[in-house]
């Protein structure tokens, strides 16, 4: 008898939802075991990362803001999948978009609230997509591996914003404690119902791109562009413009969440602005099978595993490292059952 | 299909986004003062702590839970304890600081410097509940300020250090260039100099609270500059086991340590919080309760140097009691001056003692360290 995996040609939805649901049962089953090991019952820890997520508007709020910056920057990390470009870069084009929105709110704290905003959300897409444009820029024109490039460009951008902090941009009433001052209050976001107006960003930036990537010009190229260069070429798509275009689109996206994080949650730039969004964009940005309505859905489900997952170590009293084995246990599943939507498992019997 | 459900998610977003606009905000009218919490029997008051490191530190935030542990044990029934451990001193703690309020906290324990500023803004917004803010410099009318003189221990602390090194160079591992460290190095280089004029104490910063790795890294450094006795303040064992796998010598820092290090430890000022939590969470119960900021000190109890360990050299004990014992009776200051800084120019004159706010601000090194502020 022989094992071997056979690429699918074609799923159908049916065995699709189906791999899905065992997946999700496997992870539930592996959790539940985990749960008991601790000696807690499992059913009760399942209920409480529901309450943690959606117990009092508290919650639901908390879970709506950890929902936004994954939604904005897994949009931008589609456009770029898109056109099978691999963008790891997300946590350091957020990180640099961060720095630009923050270089025109420490500098110019006394603009009127809404020209004040509007430059940092500029500076801050600026910031992103500048940061993405250079990999790009080198894909376009000497064909480099864009996967290494974004991911090392992470630790540059992180490294720049540490180095400010603890630098040049130190709040020198910090008494030595390495902080950047806060922003003043024009240069931080509105709230609408409670929630940091970043949400009606995220919602109209995500039909913003279904109708771009479904119903234009250069959306119909990217994807044309992602399925094979031959073709696009041949189609008479000029490659090198829609690879930079498509990126500083993406590149944008991240500054956006960056300039969010910076203005509305954290009031400053920090290093830890990012806090492995643009890492955990990915993951919701491929299991959305890259359809921007589909992005709210993964990015929503993804903050609900965080919130809760943040809520019953205080609940339970478990450590930080036994919740984060839950998420990687859930996480370890899905993204597993991802592969056997692709390849199935064909079983031999005899000989050959 | 897949348009019927985004539209159905979007719609569900709006929807609950809308709700929580709606649902009723905290009265925004400043209270002058919280006012005392009803009858202790009705239902246990939840007490919140927020560490900066994982209680497994062996170090500074398990100090912190063991008086945790204390508190439950002392007022059982009348109060329930939560903790969050390994927040990170950025805007997460502001986050933690509003879940742990949405649970129920009415008394919050926030304990490292860098939740000083999210502490502020969030004591501000709930008047209602008890902030504890562990060494910082900020207080208001429910947000107390508390600490302790660690640099008394730490003065003893390098008296047995100076007796025992033979390069008369000390290391010591430092984590941030706040005013907290640079007294806690200051004491420490005085205390050693007081009983060998000769020794220089240097420093080395590592940015961080809890990084075993690159506080052992910093102390080994220290050790290839010829220094063979390692202090630190970090809530890592990790420079001690630095100088255990040189041979040398080490001072630990938030906890007896003996265990990590057994053939380099000597002794470590040590923190014990248990009766100040203990007496302020029984002060709310009770209604007695006073927004005081507090410097708990060596003859309170809540900093003292843990034992000395056989590796220590034999006369330490003799001067560290003596020291210690005019320590508490108030016959010795810790710097009453001459104290000259590092370019030998005399900051506190002879017969004057520096004033806590001085010690508080503190940001310059004394004569014999080797080390810069920034």
């Amino acid at each position: 008898m022989r094992l071997r995996f056979v690429k699918r040609s074609e799923i159908n939805k049916k065995s699709g939802l189906a791999i899905r649901g065992t997946a999700i049962l496997l992870a539930l089953l592996a959790t539940t075991l985990f749960i008991a090991f601790l000696k807690l019952n499992p059913l009760s820890v399942y209920i409480s990362m529901l309450d943690g997520s959606f117990g009092s508007a508290y919650r639901v709020k908390e879970t709506i803001i950890k929902t936004v910056p994954l939604v904005i920057t897994s949009l931008g990390i589609a456009v770029a999948f898109k056109m099978q470009f691999w963008n790891i870069g997300g946590e350091g084009q957020i990180a640099m978009g961060a720095f630009m929105a923050s270089f025109v709110a420490l500098r110019m704290p006394e603009l009127p609230k809404p020209l004040l905003l509007a430059l940092m959300i500029a500076a801050g897409m600026v910031g992103g997509g500048l940061w993405a444009l250079l990999p790009a820029f080198f894909k376009a024109r000497w064909g480099t591996n864009e996967t290494i490039v974004t991911l090392m460009m992470n630790y540059i951008a992180l490294k720049y914003v540490t180095y400010l902090q603890y630098g040049p941009w130190r709040d020198p009433k910090a008494l030595g404690f390495p902080k950047i001052p806060n922003f003043s209050d024009n240069a931080i976001l509105p709230n609408l119902f409670g929630v940091h107006i970043g949400w009606v960003f995220a919602l109209i930036l995500t039909a913003a791109m279904f109708i771009f990537m479904n119903h234009s010009k250069k959306g119909y190229e990217i994807a044309v562009l992602g399925e094979s260069e031959h073709t696009a070429r041949y189609a008479g798509i000029n490659i090198r413009n829609t690879i930079i275009v498509s990126l500083l689109i993406s590149g944008g996206l991240c500054g956006l969440t960056g300039m969010i994080q910076a203005s509305a949650v954290a009031n400053t730039l920090s290093y830890e602005v990012s806090g492995g969004i643009g890492y955990t964009a990915i993951i919701t940005t491929w299991l959305s099978g890259l359809s921007a309505p589909f992005i709210i859905l993964t990015s929503f489900l993804f903050s609900i595993l965080i919130q809760g997952g943040s809520f019953i170590q205080t609940s339970f009293g478990i450590p930080q490292s036994a919740a984060q084995i839950i998420q990687g246990i859930i996480l370890f599943f899905v993204l597993g059952s991802e592969f056997f939507t692709r390849y199935r498992l064909v079983v031999r019997k005899g000989e050959s | 299909m897949k348009k019927v459900l985004a539209f159905a998610l979007i719609t569900m977003l709006v929807i609950s986004a809308a709700l929580t606009g709606c649902a009723p905000k905290p009265a925004e009218t400043p209270a002058p003062a919280p006012a005392a919490t009803e009858a202790p029997k009705a239902e246990p008051v939840k007490v919140g702590f927020i560490y900066v490191g994982p209680i497994g530190d062996g170090g500074w935030t398990f100090a912190h839970d063991q008086a945790r542990l204390a508190l439950e044990k002392e007022l059982g029934g009348q109060i329930q304890t939560i903790y969050k451990e390994s927040v990170p001193e950025s805007q997460e703690c502001e986050k933690v600081l509003n879940d742990m309020i949405d649970q129920g906290c009415k008394i919050i324990f926030a304990t490292s410097f860098g939740f000083m500023d999210y502490v502020e803004k969030v004591a501000k917004a709930n008047p209602e509940v008890y902030f504890y803010h562990c060494s910082g410099y900020k207080s208001g009318p429910n947000f107390v300020n508390y600490f302790g003189a660690m640099e008394e221990p730490r003065y003893l602390s390098g008296i047995v250090a100076a007796l025992k090194t033979k390069s008369n160079k000390l290391g010591y591992v430092a984590a941030f260039e706040i005013p907290e460290v640079v007294r806690g190095i200051n004491a420490y280089a005085l205390g050693a100099q007081s009983v060998n004029p000769n020794v220089e104490v240097k420093v080395k910063w590592t940015h961080t609270w809890y990084d075993p790795a690159k506080e052992k890294e910093a102390a080994k450094a220290l050790l290839d500059e010829g220094c063979d006795v390692i202090a630190q303040h970090q809530d890592t064992a990790g420079p001690q086991q630095a100088a255990e796998e040189k041979g040398a010598f080490a001072i630990g820092y938030n906890t007896d340590s003996h265990a990590a290090a057994p053939k380099a430890y000597m002794t470590a000022p040590v923190w014990n919080w248990g009766p100040y939590y203990i007496a302020q969470v029984k002060s709310i119960l009770d209604g007695s309760f006073k927004a005081e900021n507090y410097y708990g000190n060596t003859k309170d109890g809540i900093v003292e140097l843990a034992p000395l360990t056989a590796n220590a050299p034999a006369e330490a004990q003799a001067a560290v009691d003596k020291v210690k014992a005019s320590i508490i009776d108030g016959s010795f200051k810790l710097f009453t001056g001459p104290i000259k800084d590092q370019s030998g120019a005399e900051k506190v004159p002879a017969g004057t003692t520096m004033t806590l706010d001085q010690q508080l601000s503190f940001d310059w090194f004394v004569q014999g360290v080797e080390g810069k502020i920034k």
